[in-house]
């Protein structure tokens, strides 16, 4: 396999799963989701993300099911174009190509051959909705120009739009009006809400429609929390609305039940409400969702329900309101305090979740593992309320132990500080609480880091703190008559000169620890405490501190305010080098010597790879993110990848992966985009007939080896059948959707021929691993292999009237196709 | 007449007008025929458990709809018997325990039945089947009130937490002929129980403890949004309650069940504009006249020598003699008061108190002579017309030659006294009249009418005066036509003949005729201002309004002498402090 030699940037999940609603399936077993530029795929019995969508170049702004096949997905993105997809195999059917941002999609059953979308043409705050032709033809990009204009002056968000009574007239939307378009009668209605000019604080701004399935009734939600429902509209004096109050917050999304006896509404108070019939006092709750509702929808068939939440969470509710699974993805909070840390045990991305939670965040499957509740309090969502904020977190021991520290200030001379000790609990796989310490220092902690050398039996661990002192911790025996218990202890309290201490950092061995004292760092000997030697370059307070790691582990490397990168070596107790470089991320690879640096310009961050040792950088990425990149890490891999090039063999053993400002997480990746999608179009072979049981694990591998075990015994035997299973043009018979396969007539002539006995029995194993070969290419979406598929379908055309002998010059065709790819290169040599 | 059932709950007249149905407290629904000279009983329906609280008529006659506890009957008129007992759920928030009172029922011509009921349910029942088409909890305390539009396509109900709900009959999709009942506006304008309701073609009326009416115009079947579709609250009636001795200087104050007089205080002190005199004598409190019985004073009337009481009741009327002697006060009823005196709308006394003049609620007015101790009957107006529409203001001339009578729709009827015989009438206006008052020495007639318009009659020419075409042909100020509530009361300065003076609940007015009119872009109001300005300044900007807000509501405002004026208020917080407490609702955030 040639390596192609870019490194691009690329997202890597994380992405908003709330952006917009979630559509169900029509049988209601899946679930879609837009996700960045992806549309992901989930089931809803299992929670388990069955797709990913690829094919978009923008953020994905709209999904709907296909009217007119509900096997089918429209989805509408930001690059302007609506694509029409095979959710259940994962495949682009169509791609029509409008030219305008799109923002919203909607569909609708009785236009079956136009959409709708959200457009803004000329002015940026201008929408419009407008329904688009989508032309019949077979070729698979189509360009769909044809646009009528609908509504003007609408909202963006496709909160804000919704149809009603089978598409006879469209309800939108904004500020303090309602308007109303009927189709039929080509008129728009309009209601304002009068009070919202007269009184000062009148908060009636709508923020979402929706409209009753049976009945000509649209429910609009609003700022001051209040459902109004809006009836006898098609008649500009004789209309009416009545109120439902109970949200005492903006409404944030409303959905009536399939049948339309119930409405579903919510909002920062976090509780699903159901109105029954409408009726103010006929209401059910589901309380304690965990974060604002931002959207609600609801499954064709009307047995689920689906809340998504701000926190990037998705939950499928049943219809009895008892939540049945929840889709977590990565939780955005507003800060960042902890940093990116990697959890030693699960390899799992550890960072700020839910207030007051540490989120555990797998980035191979792009979802969360789950929570860890830090602060251990009710969170209350109020805006003015000065909450506790986790600042700080730090894995010691392999995963064994966790350290982390809270942190609450109301007033600039009240601070309330907690550090936490978690121990890792094998039976219950989780971490318990072990130790808290409440106020361990006078003032803010700016460092936290365990020793993590492997021949220090004690765990210690050490916290720096703006009060000037380091504090020493160390795990002690706390035992009583009652149990025997461990517990954490100050050892000892290190200080230089009063000055604050920044950072503090173990070396690899754990012999020393390095403190930065503002612009000073010092190093302590480990086992005695004892200050050895102090650095100070007066180059400004030290922003980051490292040692190096293996054969560079006698240098420590310090980045100051003042934009140097200083690197000191600890024998001789000199500066080796320095550079002027504004850096603000600084992570070492645990897995070789590198350094990763991200430094920021006007106009973008730029990535420095370095040895300790040398002063020239491995290698350089400009313009990494035109944003400000908040942190770093590095990520052991799994299975080390082989980069040939020299400039990219930092990344064989770690990815890194670094977070910007919008907290988008991003990381480097030398693939190109159509070797990412392959690992999909795979699964989708490995899952095509049994869901994979335990049970299948069991017998399902057992049978394999049995049947191999019987094809060996066939194959001593003169005549041989081939195994239905085998063939692969009825495999892909069988197990193709049959709303994607060709005619029968096309298909016949293959099948037919699939079925002969070929005259070579020894290639009857060979021509279905040949055939493998060729779906495997096949599933690649270029050009050449299309047009190669499609000549091979030609020839067997041909080959349909005349005999077997054709059939034979196949298989050689295919032996001189194979001697073609042998490698003649030594006959040059010759 | 007796019922002979106990008390009496509900009643209902058939929609022909010709019947006459009542619910008992032991359960029965009595029938009674009305005819043109008497109510006759006509037959029992099957007796029901507990007492009718409420009770329907279908539109054509042929059905009944009763409310009683727990369950609604469904009658036919022409058996007698009961076809449906529809029972009510007691439910009321997962508390079973008490009963279901059912506060009103209502028949619409397509068979519904809707309830309300003391469980907060507004249910509508199908009277064909008997069985509940659908439920409406609307509050969690009772509903007890309800009214149906003529059309029967919206109705309104009435609940004890203050809130009025308004049920449309709205059309299920645009093309389609289904249609259903929804609740849609709230209106909250009460703070007590909303004890009656009414549905009027453009307006939702509404009345309870707390005292107040409420009309709400609905906007959907208002034409023009002008003043008349604004929102109103009626908090105090429309007529006098008090009236005053001037020779005496006292006050009688006519409440529901009682009468109070009092004496005013009095002052020695002088002091500038605004300030406030110290009492030399302080008010006194006379007597108290209770009526016996359930029945509530209609009105009341006390002389201008104050020698004479006069109260009516519906059934019954008093005359009451006071002699003074020094402090003490003695009363003495007049006995053997003649039968067609009961049930008075208006009494008034003449000037020099020698007359007393009755306007019952037949349509005639009674003349009646008072000397020491007795009384003698004069005279008897009988109604001109056929239509008996009884006369409920009147207003005699200080000569004591004219009587000036309105009723609620007609005209004003003037009388000369000296001839006993009508005079003129006054022309047909549309508005009713709300005050009336004859001005001394020129005997003209002014009149105040519902719309706020002000007319000024000269009885003895029997036509309009100059002043009043004046105004009528310039119109009033639009302030002015955007008062609230109607004017009460006109009087007369005896020395300044070109002063009218007259006052409703929240301003009291001089009307000088000798100034220029105002027109709309005049301020009406005078504000206070003014008065610190130039002579100058004042003269240009001075027009015939002078208006006074300072004194509200105002009750009663009459001139004493040439230099006093009495001016009764009665503070809206002292009415609300003893009404009973509201029910308690939760608010969120509190």
């Amino acid at each position: 396999m040639v390596e192609e030699e870019s490194l691009r940037v690329v997202r890597c999940g994380g992405s908003e799963l709330n952006f917009r609603r979630a559509v169900f399936s029509a049988d209601s077993k899946y679930i879609f989701c837009v996700s960045g530029d992806f549309v992901k795929v989930y089931s809803t019995a299992t929670e388990e993300c069955v797709h990913i969508l690829h094919g978009h170049s923008d953020l994905v702004t709209g999904l709907q099911l296909n009217p007119s096949n509900h096997l089918q997905l429209y989805s509408c993105s930001f690059d302007g174009t609506i694509k029409l997809w095979d959710y259940i195999d994962g495949i682009l059917i169509k791609t029509f190509t409008v030219g305008h941002k799109l923002h919203a999609l909607f569909t609708l059953a009785h236009t079956k051959d136009s959409v709708f979308v959200t457009i803004n043409k000329e002015k940026p705050d201008i929408f419009q909705l407008v329904s688009v032709k989508l032309p019949k033809s077979s070729s698979q990009e189509i360009e769909a120009k044809e646009t009528a204009f609908v509504l003007d002056y609408i909202n963006q968000s496709p909160k804000c739009i919704a149809f009603g009574n089978e598409g006879e007239y469209v309800a939108a939307v904004r500020d303090f009006y309602l308007s109303v378009y009927f189709f039929k009668k080509k008129t728009t209605s309009r209601f304002t809400l009068s009070s919202s000019r007269n009184r000062k604080h009148a908060k009636n701004n709508f923020t979402c429609v929706a409209c009753h399935p049976k009945e000509d009734c649209i429910a609009s939600g609003h700022k001051d929390g209040k459902i109004r429902l809006w009836r006898n509209f098609d008649d500009d004096k004789k209309y009416t609305y009545t109120c439902l109050h109970w949200h005492h917050d903006m409404v944030m999304d409303l959905a009536f039940s399939v049948t339309g006896t119930s409405l579903l509404s919510g909002g920062r108070e976090s509780v699903l409400v159901e109105w029954r019939d409408a009726t103010e006092k006929n209401k059910e709750f589901l309380p304690r969702l965990g974060a604002t509702i931002e959207h609600i929808s609801v499954s064709p068939a009307g047995d689920l329900f689906c809340t998504s939440h701000s926190d990037n969470k998705i939950i499928v509710i049943h219809r009895n309101l008892e939540a049945s699974a929840v889709i977590q993805g990565l939780v955005k909070d507003k800060n960042i305090f902890t940093g990116l840390i990697i959890d030693p045990r699960t390899r799992a991305l550890v960072l700020n979740g839910k207030p007051g939670h540490l989120q555990f965040y797998s980035l191979q499957s792009d979802k969360q593992l789950y929570n860890l509740d830090i602060v251990q309090q009710e969170y209350i969502s109020d805006n003015d309320l000065i909450q506790i904020e986790l600042r700080k977190a730090a894995f010691g021991c392999q995963g064994h132990w966790l350290a982390t520290v809270e942190q609450r200030q109301e007033k600039e001379t009240e601070l309330e500080l907690q550090m936490k000790l978690w121990a890792y609990n094998k039976k219950t796989q989780g971490f318990v609480l072990n130790t808290k310490v409440s106020m361990p220092h006078e003032d803010h902690i700016t460092a936290l880091c365990f020793c993590n050398a492997e021949k220090f039996e004690n765990p210690t661990l050490v916290t720096a703190s703006k009060d000037g002192h380091f504090k020493v911790w160390i795990l002690t025996d706390d035992s009583d008559i009652y149990k025997k218990a461990v517990g954490w202890t100050c050892d000892f309290v290190g200080s230089y000169h009063k000055y604050q201490a920044t950072n503090c950092c173990f070396s690899e061995d754990g012999s020393l620890l390095a403190v930065s004292f503002e612009e000073i760092v010092t190093i302590w000997d480990s086992e005695t405490w004892e200050l050895k030697c102090t650095f100070c370059q007066r180059a400004g307070k030290i922003r980051y501190l490292c040692f190096g790691r293996w054969t560079c582990s006698k240098y420590l490397l310090g980045a100051t305010e003042n934009d140097i990168l200083c690197c000191w070596n600890l024998l001789s107790c000199a500066l080796e080098w320095s550079t002027k470089l504004n850096v603000r991320v600084m992570e070492p690879d645990p897995n070789s010597e590198n350094i990763a640096a991200i430094s920021q310009s006007s106009v973008g961050s730029d990535l420095f790879v370095f040895k300790p040792s040398e002063p020239r950088p491995l290698y350089i990425q400009k313009k990494i993110s035109r944003e400000e990149v908040h942190w770093g890490v590095f990520v052991p891999r799994d299975v080390p990848e082989s980069f040939t090039s020299e400039a990219y063999q930092w990344l064989n053993r770690s990815q890194f992966y670094f977070l910007t400002k919008s907290q988008s997480l991003l990381t480097f990746s030398a693939k190109s985009p159509e070797e990412k999608l392959t690992p999909t179009s795979k699964q989708l072979l490995a899952e095509e007939s049994l869901p994979t049981t335990p049970f299948y694990f069991i017998l399902g591998r057992h049978r394999q080896q049995q049947d191999e075990k019987l094809n060996d015994a066939l194959g001593n035997e003169l005549v041989q059948l081939p195994l239905t299973e085998n063939i692969p043009a009825i495999s892909e018979l069988l197990h193709t959707p049959a709303h994607v396969l060709p005619s029968a007539s096309f298909l016949c002539s293959m099948f037919i021929n699939s079925l002969l006995l070929s005259k070579e029995t020894k290639s009857a194993e060979e021509i279905p691993d040949d055939v493998d070969m060729e779906e495997e290419k096949g599933s690649d979406d270029t050009d050449e292999e299309n047009d190669f598929t499609e000549k091979a379908q030609d020839t067997n055309d041909i080959d349909l009237g005349e005999d077997i002998i054709h059939q034979l010059s196949k298989s050689e065709e295919k032996e001189l196709r194979k001697l073609r790819k042998v490698d003649y290169s030594w006959v040059t040599t010759l | 007449m007796d019922a002979f059932g106990g008390p009496i709950w509900s009643m209902t007249a058939s929609p022909s007008g010709s019947q006459l149905l009542i619910g008992c407290e032991d359960g029965s629904v009595k029938l009674f025929q009305i005819t043109s000279d008497k109510i006759q009983f006509e037959r029992n329906f099957d007796r029901q458990k507990s007492r009718i609280l409420s009770l329907s008529w279908h539109p054509s006659g042929t059905h009944i709809a009763a409310g009683s506890i727990d369950y609604i009957s469904v009658f036919d008129v022409k058996s007698g018997s009961a076809t449906h007992k529809m029972i009510v759920d007691r439910r009321y928030m997962g508390v079973s325990k008490r009963k279901c009172i059912i506060w009103g029922v209502t028949f619409l011509s397509d068979g519904t039945v809707i309830s309300v009921d003391s469980a907060g349910k507004v249910q509508f029942w199908d009277s064909a089947t008997g069985t509940l088409v659908k439920s409406h909890l609307i509050a969690n305390a009772d509903v007890q009130s309800i009214a149906v539009s003529d059309q029967e396509d919206s109705f309104v109900v009435g609940t004890a937490e203050g809130t009025v709900f308004h049920f449309q009959l709205v059309s299920v999709t645009s093309n389609s002929n289904e249609k259903q009942w929804v609740r849609t506006k709230p209106f909250q304008h009460h703070t007590h129980d909303v004890r009656a309701v009414a549905h009027s073609p453009t307006a939702l009326i509404s009345g309870g403890t707390d005292t107040h009416l409420v009309i709400r115009p609905l906007m959907e079947k208002v034409e023009v949004k002008n003043y008349d579709a604004a929102l109103r609250k009626i908090t105090f009636p429309h007529r006098r309650l008090i009236s005053c001795s001037k020779k005496r200087h006292l006050l009688l104050f006519q409440f529901a069940h009682h009468l109070e007089l009092w004496r005013l205080g009095s002052t020695v002190a002088t002091g500038k504009n605004g300030d406030i005199l110290p009492l030399s004598k302080n008010a006194d409190h006379l007597l108290q006249l209770k009526t016996k019985g359930p029945e509530n004073i209609i009105c009341s009337s006390i002389s201008p020598c104050g020698s004479w009481i006069a109260c009516s009741t519906a059934s019954r009327f008093f005359l009451y003699r006071l002699s003074y002697e020094r402090d003490s006060i003695s009363l003495q009823r007049v006995p053997k008061m003649p039968a067609f005196l009961r049930s008075a709308l208006q009494i008034l006394f003449s000037e020099d108190s020698t007359k007393l003049f009755v306007a019952s609620n037949q349509g005639s007015l009674h003349i009646i002579q008072l000397s020491e101790g007795c009384f003698k009957h004069l005279h008897t107006f009988q109604p001109q017309s056929e239509t008996v529409e009884a006369m409920c203001l009147l207003a005699v001339s200080p000569d004591g030659n004219w009587l000036a009578a309105s009723g609620t729709s007609a005209g004003v009827r003037i009388y000369g006294l000296k001839e006993l015989k009508p005079h003129c009438t006054v022309p047909a206006y549309n508005f009713p009249v709300t005050a009336l008052g004859i001005a001394p020495n020129t005997n003209n007639l002014v009149i105040a009418h519902s719309d706020q318009q002000v007319f000024e009659y000269s009885i003895p020419d029997k036509q309009y005066t100059e002043w009043s075409r004046a105004i009528q042909k310039q119109g009033f100020h639009h302030l002015w036509l955007q008062r609230d509530t109607p004017i009460t009361h006109i009087s007369f300065h005896p020395k300044r003949p070109m002063h009218i003076l007259l006052h409703d609940a929240y301003m009291f007015c001089i009307i000088d005729k000798s100034l220029p009119l105002p027109n709309d872009k005049t301020l009406l109001y005078n504000p206070l201002s003014l008065t610190n300005e130039s002579d100058v300044i004042r003269r240009r900007t001075a027009h015939a309004f002078k208006i006074s807000k300072k004194y509200k509501p105002l009750l009663f405002m009459e001139l004493l002498d040439e230099r006093t004026l009495v001016a009764v208020e009665r503070p809206l917080d002292d009415i609300i402090a003893q009404l009973p407490p509201p029910i308690k609702k939760k608010k969120f955030g509190t």
